[in-house]
């Protein structure tokens, strides 16, 4: 049964956090007996989901697993395990290389294997936040140190010499006289070995390390460019029917009646079944009210669901619009909000004089639209268990809704995950498998159910709109003196709370109340909205329409102060120094889950990626010589972001992106190719936010329908070179999934209004 | 249900389905080929990609009526070793991110390499227009043509 206590696990997403919650991070080290249990039950048999293959010389197999993330077979394979979900990232192969590099294993052999939906066994799974690499840098170190540390001493035993005399090095331990041994022939000794204690275990220097802080291709290079990749959709089990689902149109919305004649008159139509819907708050983990069609094949259903009349009532929601929602929502800005961070007395500043500038910023909804669709393959057995094959970021949530949908314990939802073509945050949310295992469940045999493109854009947990004011007073010194934010979105808890009608604290601290420029009288205000369909996180969160307004109006305030942007920015930092905005804020700072001790928020290292960009992008330069350039700074989830994009014209009127560039502070660059494609990619990603895409409502109905009306750019508009500086730092690793997002779409719109001479107040900008 | 014999990547093949049934649900469902994507069911996208005859057409809005004798190449048949020049220089340039895209941007570039083997960068941009890549690629996919245009 699905017990009310795993409700208060999940969902964890410590972004959005107020407290900062434990790091559960470890390396998971079994008991001296499961150990020993783990290298006999490897003998032709199954262990971590892995069927081994005997090919000993005796035919038997013998495999060393010092811990869940690795194992050693005496055939000399290497196999480390994948925990966390590969949608782009290259997650899959940066914390397996972190692994084997301290093994000291040579990578062109090592196999990965995709570990199945398993928190208890293998630690946090929820894929989000940018913080694969933050959470499980030691760990996978120590993972790695663990298994060197325990076949260096089996070596150093077998020729009776010292440990400190052996390294490892291209699977094999090494003595210091040149002997040589492979892994596969210390699996045995290596297994009597004790096993290291894992407080004192001794890493490798960082200047050893062969693929940490290296350029390294994702594992899965090949199989993708030779179509043999599997994603979710990819995966064919025998019997299997595909289900194409009618969804609620509108959030809310139930079925009054429906008639399945013509869908089952459809040829290859097997079944129609209703799908009990969540209603209001839709919530952020359920299936929405719909009808099903279940087919041979997708075509099938796909016909099937067109010929489906269903009669709904639409409730509440049928009367909304999203365009007058946001009007109401900038409305409300001009009024008094609801206090979140002061320092001084901003009024007082206001009234002393000088100049006020006040602008407003709008933004809108914005889809996933993964190239992916979503879906799912449910197989729900006689016995009641279920497994499932899923795109998931989020595993343990995914078995938690499943097994609540099925009124079944977690344990019995086996949860296989497949590569995601695309995440973005989409499939954080498991209300599509939630929808295949539903569908086994009634129809009594394993289903697929696809998601069409117009599904897609239609039934979405978007990106909030955003109204924001914010208004900055210039004192008669010419000095930014005050600092008024109003900020207004519907809220992510208001997916499963309807009472939740301000932005949390943790929405908020994503690049709002973290503003970190000395300004003496700073006042940051929320008003309430409601939230008429699901809301949910995107690529970086509310970092998005944070650093659109935020650093939009700072270069239209050093544009009135008469000084360049960069300047202007540099002189705002003031001296060093750790901001903990003690005694300012009227909530909690959740610091993307990680305690300010540990990951201070330096103004220093900002200031380092703000020098490094303006060097690198030769500024100072291209602004004499009259270039459209435009600047931005922005940390997010923990890492520190400057950057400068540059536009033209074509002679057609085209606009033209030519070039990025991008400082970047991550700490410890872990695979520097990945991140380089991440930031590459966040320019195209944000482009696309700024220049093309919107999701609108009327009727309380998504408007768009596919990538005509929901437009996400093409080769032709994306920039053109985008350069990348890492600032070498030996600071604990961040992220980088989500990070090259913010500070881009302010230094695009901050560079179009100098070659339009038109600041832009409203996203999407269309050229 | 009618009887249809394609001709897919080299071999004979015959299927019994719907005529209107879309190339890539064949594929996909009726023939097990996988590396076809679905992204958008109507020509907009290009996760669908494959060649009738070395021309680039979107799967997923092309009638198996329609195909009649003309080859069809999906990304298995390109070269199920990856070493199509195409192939190779996207494995060079380590163009994947999510990779969903990337086997109809393959099959795209080939096309266009086929047709015109030196593209200008304009040329790649405009030829390669109607792939989309939401993770954001396109830096990479046209480096990786412009390097796999020098074995052409």
């Amino acid at each position: 049964m699905f017990h009310p206590k795993d409700l208060t696990m999940l969902p964890k997403f410590p972004f959005l956090k107020s407290k900062a919650p434990e790091n559960k991070s470890k390396v998971f080290v079994p008991s001296r007996r499961d150990f020993l249990k783990m290298g006999s039950l490897a003998t032709g048999g199954f262990l971590l989901g892995v069927n081994f293959q005997c090919s000993g010389p005796k035919g038997e197999l013998i495999t060393f697993a010092p811990n869940v993330y690795l194992s050693i077979d005496s055939d000399n394979q290497v196999t480390i395990i994948a925990h966390r979900s590969e949608m782009g990232t290259g997650i899959r192969t940066s914390l397996p290389m972190i692994v084997a590099d301290e093994l000291g294993a040579d990578w062109s052999k090592v196999k990965i294997v995709q570990a199945e939906g398993d928190e208890e066994k293998y630690g946090d799974q929820n894929t989000d936040g940018s913080y694969s690499v933050r959470m499980f840098y030691e760990p996978m170190r120590k993972a790695g140190a663990t298994a060197r540390h325990m076949l260096v001493a089996a070596a150093a035993k077998k020729w009776n010499v010292d440990a400190s005399e052996c390294r490892t090095e291209m699977g094999q331990v090494v003595h210091s006289g040149g002997k040589k041994i492979k892994f596969g022939d210390l699996v045995d000794l290596a297994q009597e070995i004790e096993m290291p204690d894992q407080e004192s275990i001794q890493l490798k220097e960082f200047s050893s390390y062969k693929l940490i802080g290296k350029d390294i291709a994702i594992y899965d290079n090949l199989d993708i460019a030779t179509g043999k990749a599997v994603f979710g959709a990819d995966i064919d089990l025998p019997g299997m029917q595909v289900a194409v689902v009618k969804r609620s149109p509108v959030i809310g919305a139930k079925v009054r009646s429906f008639n399945d004649q013509k869908a089952l008159a459809v040829p290859g139509v097997t079944r129609v079944v209703k799908i009990e819907g969540a209603g209001i708050p839709p919530g952020l983990d359920k299936a929405l009210e719909g009808v099903a069609v279940i087919a041979d094949n997708t075509w099938a259903a796909i016909k099937g669901r067109e010929a489906l009349e269903i009669e709904w009532d639409l409730g509440p929601n049928q009367a909304y619009d999203s365009e007058q929602q946001l009007e109401e929502m900038l409305a409300s800005t001009s009024r008094n909000g609801q206090i979140r961070r002061e320092r001084g007395n901003f009024n007082a500043a206001r009234q002393q004089g000088g100049q006020v500038i006040e602008r407003t910023y709008l933004a809108p909804f914005y889809a996933h639209a993964t190239m992916e669709p979503p879906a799912a393959i449910a197989h729900v057995h006689g016995d009641g268990t279920c497994e499932i094959w899923a795109p998931t970021q989020h595993p343990q949530w995914a078995r938690q809704a499943v097994a609540q949908a099925l009124d079944i314990d977690y344990q019995d939802v086996k949860m296989n995950i497949t590569l995601l073509g695309g995440g973005f945050g989409r499939k954080s949310k498991p209300d599509f498998i939630v929808e295949a295992a539903l569908l086994s469940k009634a129809a009594k045999l394993p289903v697929r159910v696809q998601w069409t493109r117009d599904d897609d854009l239609h039934h979405d947990f978007y990106h909030a709109q955003s109204a924001q004011r914010i208004r900055a007073v210039l004192d008669r010194n010419g000095n930014l003196s005050g600092w008024n934010h109003h900020t207004v979105f519907p809220a992510i808890g208001a997916t499963a709370n309807a009472d939740e009608v301000h932005p949390s604290d943790g929405e908020l601290g994503l690049g709002c109340i973290d503003f970190p420029y000395e300004v003496p009288n700073i006042r940051i205000e929320t008003h309430e909205s409601k939230a008429h369909t699901r809301i949910g996180w995107l690529r970086s969160v509310s970092n998005i329409h944070h650093a659109f307004a935020i650093s939009c109006m700072l270069d239209e305030v050093a544009e009135a102060k008469g000084v360049d942007p960069v300047d202007f920015l540099m002189s705002m930092l003031a001296e060093d120094k750790n901001l903990t905005f003690e005694g300012e804020l009227k909530g909690d700072f959740g610091n993307y889950g990680e305690p300010l001790d540990k990951f201070p928020w330096n103004t220093r290292r900002l200031r380092g990626v703000i020098e490094k960009v303006a060097q690198a992008s030769n500024w100072k330069q291209a602004v004499a010589d009259g270039k459209n350039v435009g600047f931005a700074v922005h940390k997010s989830f923990l890492t520190y972001v400057a950057c400068v994009v540059e536009v033209t014209k074509a002679d057609n009127g085209q606009l033209i992106i030519p070039e990025v560039h991008y400082a970047v502070d991550c700490g410890i660059g872990v695979n520097t190719d990945r991140i380089r494609s991440q930031f590459e990619g966040g320019a195209q990603f944000a482009t696309s936010l700024v220049l093309t895409s919107a999701i609108t409502l009327k009727n309380g109905k998504v408007q768009q329908n596919n990538f005509d009306g929901y437009q996400i750019i093409r080769m032709p508009q994306a920039p053109k070179k985008t350069h990348i500086h890492l600032i070498e730092s030996m600071e604990k690793p961040t992220g980088v999934g989500e990070p090259p997002v913010p500070p881009y779409i302010p230094a695009l719109c901050n560079a179009i209004y100098k070659l339009t001479g038109e600041r832009i107040y409203r996203l999407p900008y269309k050229a | 249900m009618e009887k249809f014999t394609l001709i897919i990547n080299g071999n004979k093949q015959s299927v019994e389905v719907q005529p209107d049934m879309p190339l890539l649900w064949v594929l996909r469902d009726i023939l097990d080929l996988k590396g076809a994507k679905y992204g958008c069911g109507q020509g907009l996208c290009g996760s669908c990609t494959v060649l009738l005859d070395d021309v680039a057409i979107r799967s997923c809005a092309y009638p198996v009526s329609e195909v009649g004798d003309q080859k069809i190449t999906t990304i298995e048949g390109l070269s199920n070793e990856g070493k199509h020049p195409v192939q190779k220089a996207w494995v060079e340039h380590v163009v994947p991110q999510c990779g969903y895209c990337q086997t109809g941007q393959i099959m795209s570039a080939a096309a266009l390499l086929k047709r015109n083997p030196k593209p200008s960068e304009e040329e790649i941009e405009s030829a390669m227009a109607g792939n989309l890549c939401r993770c954001g690629t396109y830096n990479r996919i046209k480096e990786a043509i412009l390097t796999a245009s020098k074995s052409y």
